[in-house]
């Protein structure tokens, strides 16, 4: 179909139920608010589609929860201080091993914050965010058009591997108008997932809990996940590389900061500083064996995010020693320009001695 | 001769593993009894709560899923959207309904969800050692209402059912108890027409069980089945709460 204009929140909307989306349940919370309305709009009255607006982002992860255990799939968002909210049906979903989306358009932190674009939910999306020992797979979009494709993609992987799978924008993503082509037709048939619960007909009652009173069991259950997470490491780490191959230093960003890193590094090119970037799409798994494979080439690397510095940490587990990480970064909701970022990298460049 | 007494199909063939005079093993009975009368154990699907009750799929032959504390109204919106041909009931305690799971409760209810709530009220939190809960009685002792529950520092015993009420998408609440033979037939009659009113899809429907728990009270199974009548019953009177089943525009 032809390009059309839309904010990455519409987008998003409009590729989950191209996807399959069934069920969207939310809380108003800006900046992604445009994601709830769409929903409400076109996904409320869909045949055999249902929209709820919860009365808090905690009922709301759980009547994802609830959707996914019906078994058809199933979307939530909501902004920084909301996704806090939802780490305790975030931690059942992935315990109980059932697929669900869960969009955070992030915004300034700690506390209630600021209402524009940043990247301080990093931590608190690679590392599980709720209670207990578990991931999700994040996926990091830096466009409309990405939000849409990765939107698709998001589905896809919450079936295989039946887990929870974050979309962690920011605000400037979702409430930003670019062109974009959406590449699948919404499904005629909605998918029902082969492990629902839809009533003991035909077969034995099923039961879907992981609460024991057998410590061994439950690391079990721990293995397996972790087993799994092993599996998705291996297949599903993705990542875009730009200009890399004669950089003397690399930017490591993502998002929203990558696009700005973007426009950076072209005005170092133009000046003659061989510079490139890495640009993780998937922020768990992190592409740690593409940081150390750049360190074959070059030992400098700068990692710029608009927060205090999070990811910069996965780099340096990555590198393990075998590069010089420095760091730019700009946390509460600011967001820099390319000239500043451009400004950033040169300097850099310069005291390094790079040539 | 004629069969008299069985094992309902639907309840699975383990020893229960709730103290001697509690209340649960009683409802799932009376549970499983009606989800056979009703033909409904291949499209029901319960919601447990965190809490002695944890463990009902180990007795309920339904398909079952955990829910977090307090979440149950709003797992079981999630399922009976994504899927409206369930029967989806939640089992939860007084504090998981009445206070930890206060908005979801009250939401669900509002929206007119088509769900029975079977809410089991006993006045303390069984599980966790009989802490204060949001219906334990004033003066009654509690591991932390150890002087007695004082109204001025402790607030009081909330009327959960009076509450919801007054929401109009709950169409039918009754109070009952499980502490006489009465009043478990009573609970039964209680429960077959909160699930009817889910199967003619007219609304939110909860019953309210008084139900003893002897362990955390500190008293026999036959003192407590009396305390409920003697005590409970004074601010949880026992009735239909409402019903307005019977009403045109009933959603």
């Amino acid at each position: 179909m032809a390009k059309v204009l839309m904010t990455g929140n519409s987008a998003i909307g409009e590729a989950a139920i191209r996807a399959g989306c069934q069920c969207y349940f939310g809380y108003p919370i800006t900046p992604q608010n445009e994601l709830t309305e769409y929903m409400a709009t076109h996904l409320s009255r869909r045949k055999g589609c249902s929209f709820v607006q919860a009365e808090s982002e905690i009922s709301a992860i759980n009547m994802v929860y609830g959707a996914s255990l019906a078994g058809v799939r199933v979307m939530t968002s909501s902004s920084s201080p909301g996704i806090s909210l939802k780490q305790e049906g975030i931690s059942y979903l992935a315990a109980c091993e059932l697929p669900a989306v869960i969009v955070n358009m992030s915004r300034g932190g700690p506390g209630l914050g600021s209402i524009v674009a940043s990247q301080s939910d990093y931590f608190q999306a690679t590392r599980g965010g709720g209670h207990g020992d578990y991931r999700t797979i994040v996926l990091a979009p830096s466009s409309v058009q990405e939000l849409a494709d990765l939107t698709h993609h998001a589905f896809a992987l919450a079936d295989k591997y039946q887990i929870p799978v974050i979309i962690l924008g920011d605000g400037m993503l979702g409430q930003m108008m670019e062109p974009v082509e959406f590449k699948h037709e919404a499904p005629e048939e909605l998918p029902i997932r082969s492990r629902a619960l839809r009533g003991a007909k035909g077969r034995p009652s099923r039961i879907i809990k992981t609460f024991t009173s057998k410590p061994t069991e439950l690391e079990e259950i721990n293995w397996s996940l972790y087993r799994r997470y092993q599996l998705i490491k291996k297949e599903e780490t993705s990542c875009e590389t730009f200009l890399v191959e004669d950089a003397e230093l690399i930017v490591v960003a993502f998002g929203i900061a990558a696009r700005i890193a973007k426009g950076a590094i072209k005005n170092a090119r133009t000046d003659g500083l061989k510079v490139g970037m890495l640009r993780p799409i998937t922020l768990w798994p992190f592409p740690s064996a593409k940081v150390e494979e750049l360190a074959n080439g070059t030992k400098h690397f700068l990692v710029f995010e608009m927060n205090m510095g999070q990811m910069i940490e996965d780099v340096q587990l990555a590198l393990a020693g075998k590069g010089e990480v420095s760091f730019y970064g700009r946390p509460g909701g600011v967001i820099p320009t390319p000239s500043e970022v451009f400004r950033v990298v040169s300097r850099l460049y310069y005291q390094k001695g790079l040539k | 001769m004629k069969k008299v007494y069985t094992r309902p199909s639907s309840l699975k063939r383990n020893p229960f593993h709730y103290c001697p005079g509690c209340g649960h093993s009683i409802i799932h009975r009376v549970m499983t009894e009606l989800i056979d009368e009703m033909n409904l154990q291949e499209r029901i699907i319960g919601i447990p709560p965190p809490g002695c009750s944890v463990f009902a799929y180990y007795y309920f032959d339904v398909d079952m899923a955990e829910s977090a504390h307090g979440r149950g109204a709003a797992v079981a919106t999630g399922i009976k959207r994504a899927f409206p041909e369930a029967i989806v009931f939640t089992y939860q305690g007084d504090g998981d309904l009445a206070a930890i799971g206060t908005a979801e409760t009250i939401h669900a209810a509002n929206r007119g969800e088509k769900i029975t709530a079977i809410f089991i009220n006993n006045a303390v939190y069984g599980m966790t050692g009989g802490q204060m809960a949001p219906t334990t009685l004033l003066d009654q002792q509690t591991t932390t209402t150890p002087y007695g529950r004082d109204v001025k520092l402790e607030g009081y015993p909330i009327r959960m059912s009076e509450i919801l009420a007054l929401v109009e998408g709950a169409v039918y609440i009754e109070r009952t108890a499980v502490n006489s033979p009465a009043n478990i037939r009573r609970t039964k009659k209680a429960i077959r027409k909160a699930l009817q009113t889910q199967i003619d899809d007219l609304g939110f429907s909860l019953v309210e069980i008084l139900s003893p728990c002897p362990t955390n009270w500190k008293m026999s199974p036959l003192e407590a089945w009396q305390w409920i009548d003697k005590e409970m019953t004074k601010q949880f009177p026992l009735g239909v709460i409402k019903d307005t089943t019977g009403d045109k525009d009933a959603n």
